[in-house]
């Protein structure tokens, strides 16, 4: 991916931006129809066997997700919910986790590392592993539990959109070995208009609450899915029904911050202040060489309560 | 350096070493937060080397300057605690900040000034040991849900924020009050800067001496 791309880079402030000149290019999106997938995880073997990833074998505890979490080498999983409705009707719901590229990134907003997490004209958001330092912020940033940080290199990973297969024209891995198609790439208008078709005719087929998710909270997101219960995304293993940046981690960075930069220049500006005006508080006879009592002055300019400087001013 | 007989030994060698240590561990951990806190310092965390090494580094520092302070709070927290005397020095703090010694505050061996910075210092300390171990993503961090770890990074930062500008503080009142530096090196003060800053202090040590030549 050429430099030219970064277009927001983490810990950088708004006076000092990414470069901003490729205004052109063309946003992309991961579209994933939750409705299609069969969960066969041929998707996570793509992501592994391109991004040359092999995580330890783990074992079995009695669900279909394999391996249990996301790790620093699983940057996709299927997360597989068996779910009854209030008509005692079974869903096999399975989704397909692993970061959304948010337009707006909590991971970037709470990096204090600078240009350790970028975000291209594409939409994409990449860690740049070289400079990540492993202080997890990123883990609290993200509003969707997704970067998990490596035990063996104390560094943050998760799903990069393939960003090496994009720069070359390639679709990701995931959706290029989707066997059902449930996972479509393009630029991020036509995912949505693909995502319309697709919800008129879950409409069409009875799941009347069916739609695409976009959070508009994080901005919208360059991983979106098409959902039978758009209406509650909760129950596709917990997919937040609203999420947005903590307000925690924005009190952090948008209040604390500049509240504490004022107090800091506030305070040195005091003390400056303060000591230009009273000057050092000095103690009289303090060096005398011979080390009289100061009880006992020898002349009354000696005394021991001299006139203070400013009292004099 | 003899001792000449002005001369009243205020902080002992080891209480000297302890506050040095802190110092100097204080200082590369403060930095290397300020460099994630303002990423528009992130150079300061270069005093530790690459911005990795000063991750790895800094909790160590932190906990480094957390047991200095527990040897701190053992030997100074008699010193510390509140006495009714100190309303005398809050009644005349604008005579105080103005260098104005005209008048007996009864100061004893901390003034109240000082002591509110000791229990503030104490406070903050614990607040960082324990958020900094929730966040302490190489070793404890993986044991706590997201929502802890974010209100334990936000912790860290408001303790950590306050205790830098509680320090600067402590630097300046130190630099502004001379004889201040000298008797945290040597650990010896004049008996005229004793009587002027810590009138009631060095009262207690004249009877002691009195009592002691009596003897």
């Amino acid at each position: 991916m050429n430099s030219q791309n970064v277009i927001r880079r983490s810990a950088t402030s708004s006076l000092t931006p990414a470069p901003q000149i490729r205004d052109a290019q063309m946003e992309v999106a991961k579209l994933i129809d939750v409705s299609i997938c069969i969960g066969c995880k041929a998707c996570q073997v793509a992501c592994n066997e391109w991004n040359d990833l092999r995580g330890d074998v783990q074992e079995n505890v009695g669900v279909y997700d394999n391996p249990r979490d996301l790790s620093p080498d699983s940057w996709t999983l299927m997360r597989f919910t068996e779910h009854v409705d209030e008509n005692d009707k079974f869903e096999w719901l399975i989704r397909k986790d692993g970061c959304m590229h948010c337009e707006d990134p909590g991971c970037l907003k709470a990096c204090p590392v600078p240009g350790a997490i970028v975000q291209y004209a594409n939409g994409v958001v990449d860690f740049q592993s070289d400079l990540c330092v492993g202080c997890g912020y990123c883990v609290a940033g993200c509003p969707f539990d997704v970067p998990r940080i490596s035990k063996q290199d104390h560094k943050a990973y998760k799903c990069t959109l393939c960003s090496d297969r994009l720069a070359v024209g390639q679709a990701p891995a995931c959706a290029k070995t989707c066997p059902t198609g449930a996972i479509a790439f393009g630029s991020k208008a036509e995912m949505q208009d693909l995502a319309a078709t697709r919800v008129a005719e879950l409409n069409e087929r009875g799941y009347e609450n069916a739609g695409l998710y976009d959070p508009a909270g994080v901005g919208g997101t360059h991983v979106m899915y098409v959902l039978q219960h758009a209406d509650d995304p909760e129950r596709y293993a917990g997919l937040p029904k609203d999420p947005k940046i903590s307000p925690i981690v924005e009190g952090w960075k948008d209040l604390l911050k500049p509240a504490a930069a004022v107090a800091g220049a506030l305070a040195v500006g005091a003390m400056a202040a303060h000591f230009i005006g009273v000057g050092p508080n000095s103690t009289d006879d303090d060096d005398h060489p011979e080390g009289h009592d100061a009880k006992t002055p020898e002349t009354p300019a000696d005394n021991v309560h001299p006139i203070p400087r400013h009292a004099a001013e | 350096m003899a001792k000449r007989n002005d001369q009243i030994l205020r902080t002992k060698f080891t209480e000297r070493l302890c506050h040095w240590m802190i110092v100097f561990c204080f200082f590369l951990a403060a930095t290397s937060g300020i460099s994630w806190f303002f990423p528009t310092f992130s150079w300061l965390s270069g005093f530790l080397g690459t911005p990795q090494m000063a991750r790895a580094l800094h909790p160590f520092l932190g906990i480094a300057v957390f047991v200095g302070l527990c040897y701190m709070f053992v030997k100074f927290v008699k010193y510390n605690l509140p006495a009714w005397t100190d309303l005398i020095w809050f009644k005349n703090v604008d005579k105080v900040l103005l260098g104005d010694h005209s008048q007996k505050l009864r100061i004893g061996k901390y003034n109240a000034g000082q002591k509110i910075l000791f229990w503030a210092i104490m406070g903050s300390i614990v607040v960082l040991l324990v958020s900094g171990l929730i966040m302490w993503r190489a070793y404890f961090a993986e044991y706590f849900p997201i929502w802890a770890l974010r209100w334990a990074i936000l912790a860290h930062s408001v303790a950590g924020i306050g205790l830098i500008l509680l320090i600067l503080g402590h630097i300046y009142l130190a630099i502004w009050v001379r004889g201040s530096i000298t008797g945290m090196v040597t650990g010896y003060v004049s008996r005229n800067w004793a009587r002027q800053h810590h009138d009631r202090w060095a009262e207690e040590l004249d009877a002691k001496a009195r009592k002691g030549e009596k003897a």
